[in-house]
């Protein structure tokens, strides 16, 4: 592997493996929780930090990454207090992050609309050793969160109302998720960059689940085919001179497809299976109520008649 | 009103109560000063017609709905206070509650276990707890399933057992027995006398009382977000519905007719 024999080569496969563990890792969760697009909305954000960073001369990841966490918990405040008007509010969050990176890397006297490309699709030449370090760092923080903590952000993220109750720290914990998106965008932004982010926050997921049944089953195959492709996105990315994120995302969803079509035979499979295991065995039951004759139907009949009431009235 | 002196002496500390409680959704008043209270061992059943608030009261109680007035004590203490969250099971009315990734049976009901669970990690003991749970509502054959290959009835049973996996000394819950078939909803009945035979209180949200009847101590009824009715349970209602009924008459007693339907209307 003459690759390895660059250094930046080598800070570039290190990050794009630590993409592909976190960016699934904490996608999973918004994935669960119908917040698919949570990642995107975050990355736009983080595009005033990047501008900020050129503007005050600091670094770009670190500024990114205070931006977006700031940002994701604007937009978790947003949806607990927002209710009718929160999309709105999100939208205006989105696109004035946007606008703001733009505006700031251009009032910046090192910076220009060049630099703020490679941080907006990723480019493999530019990740340097202060960016691994952060990356690492960052990195760490998510794997664990997501792997410590992940019973509990699996009840919270199933179901809120249930997870209060049994005394879980909800809002403390949308909180975590939202901030742990941040800090994945931002480990992401170098290799992947931060408009196609998401994609790699979501696809392996949806990818992962039609083979899967479980949580931890979609959970260790998305964070698996996230490896594969960021590594193989980022080798062919090399060789080919094409740009490291398209190459990643379209791999990405050439395994989602690749997925998709192994699945149906699987499932087909699966249910030859599971009719030779027979079906609920509540439902057997039924022959043996039966045997009450008269009583088991008659009243049957009329429970019905009176939940009409009920729901008439 | 929470410094409100409690107006009668009770004999028992009461597990759940409720004094004047006023809620608002949205803009709508939905909750009109609600006074519920539910002692140690007691079976209620909370009834009325669909939107007279039956699930914003319980969602009060949880606190997933805020008060705008009143108070609401668990186990004697003030809810905002309370956080003993082990003691209580709550099954919530069920929604299309299977998230958007797949997750097992046995996942589900785990994370019932969470308020007995420290730091989240979950011992062999509490595995133990979930299987009984599962196999409590004879969904132990499931176990390995994914949730979204369940119907809804038996989606509903796997929610009944995520309430019983932290073995709660208080049910609460929001039609449990929606969707349920006979033959559950009678396996369901009997879970239920066990539990209440070791002393588990429950308040329930019901359409029907069917096969919980004999369990039920007391009903309130709500109309419009008030309490039209808290006493014995409102006998015709479930009647046709319990297997023990004789059905003598092809018509209801004179006096059960009028009391059914001012009750459900
Ligand atoms: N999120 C909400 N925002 C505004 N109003 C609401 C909301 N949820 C419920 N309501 C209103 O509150 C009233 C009471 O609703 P609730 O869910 O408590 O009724 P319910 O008695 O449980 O009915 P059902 O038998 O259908 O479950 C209804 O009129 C409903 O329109
Ligand atoms: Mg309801």
């Amino acid at each position: 592997m003459e690759l390895l024999n660059y250094a930046f080569m080598q800070r570039a496969l290190l990050a794009a493996v630590l993409v592909g563990i976190t960016a699934p890792a904490i996608g999973i969760y918004l994935v669960q929780r119908r917040q698919a697009l949570m990642g995107d909305g975050i990355g736009h954000v983080a595009m005033t930090g990047v501008g900020l960073g050129f503007l005050l001369s600091w670094s770009p990841v670190w500024m990114a990454t205070l931006v977006s966490v700031l940002g994701a918990v604007l937009m978790e405040l947003i949806r607990w207090y927002g209710r009718t008007r929160g999309d709105i509010a999100l939208a205006m969050l989105f696109y004035g992050g946007m606008a703001g990176g733009v505006m700031f890397i251009n009032l910046a006297p090192t910076g220009s609309n060049a630099n703020l490309t490679s941080y907006l699709f990723g480019s493999l030449s530019t990740v340097s050793q202060s960016d691994v370090t952060a990356i690492c760092l960052l990195a760490a923080f998510v794997v664990l969160v997501t792997i410590g903590l992940r019973r509990q952000l699996f009840a919270v993220s199933q179901d809120e109302e249930f997870a209060r109750v049994t005394g879980l720290p909800v809002r403390a914990l949308n909180l975590l998720t939202a901030v742990t998106a941040a800090v994945t965008v931002t480990v992401a932004m170098r290799v992947v960059g931060l408009l196609l982010v998401s994609a790699l926050m979501v696809v392996p997921v949806a990818a992962a689940q039609q083979l899967s049944r479980s949580f931890a089953a979609t959970f260790a195959v998305a964070v698996a085919i996230g490896v594969t492709v960021t590594l193989s996105g980022t080798v062919t990315s090399y060789y080919q001179d094409v740009p490291p994120g398209a190459t990643i995302v379209l791999l990405t969803i050439a395994a989602f497809l690749l997925l998709t079509a192994l699945a149906a035979p699987l499932a087909r499979r699966r249910a030859r299976v599971l009719e030779h295991a027979g079906g609920d065995p509540a439902e057997c039951v039924i022959p043996e109520t039966g045997k009450e004759t008269g009583r088991a139907t008659v009243p049957a009949g009329r429970a019905s008649r009176n939940g009409t009431e009920g729901i008439g009235a | 009103m929470s410094d409100e002196p409690a107006t009668e002496p009770v004999i028992s500390e009461p597990v759940i109560s409720l004094r004047g409680v006023r809620a608002e959704l949205g803009s709508r008043t939905v909750l009109r000063g609600i006074d519920l209270s539910v002692h140690r061992g007691e079976v209620v059943a909370l009834l009325g017609a669909n939107g007279s608030g039956k699930s914003t009261a319980i969602r009060s109680v949880i606190g997933q709905v805020p008060v705008s007035d009143g108070a609401i004590e668990i186990f004697g203490t003030p809810r905002a206070r309370f956080s003993d969250w082990k003691r209580v099971g709550y099954v919530p009315q069920r929604t299309t509650a299977a998230g958007g990734v797949p997750a097992t049976v046995t996942e589900v009901v785990a994370s019932g276990r969470l308020s007995r669970a420290r730091f989240g990690i979950l011992r062999k003991a509490d595995h133990e707890a979930v299987r009984r749970a599962l196999a409590l509502v004879g969904m132990a054959d499931r176990a390995k399933d994914s949730v979204n290959a369940l119907s809804g009835g038996q989606h509903q049973r796997v929610l009944i057992a995520r309430a019983l996996a932290c073995e709660p000394e208080l049910l609460i819950m929001d039609e449990p027995m929606a969707g349920v078939d006979l033959a559950s909803q009678e396996v369901l009945a009997e879970t239920l006398r066990k539990q209440v035979g070791e002393g588990t209180t429950v308040l329930l949200v019901l359409h029907e009382l069917g096969p919980l009847e004999p369990l039920i101590d007391r009903a309130v009824v709500l109309r419009d977000g008030c309490v039209l009715h808290d006493g014995p349970p409102p006998k015709a209602v479930g009647q046709h519905a319990l297997p023990g009924h004789d059905h003598v008459h092809p018509h209801a007693a004179p006096g059960a007719e009028p009391v059914r339907t001012g009750l459900l209307s």
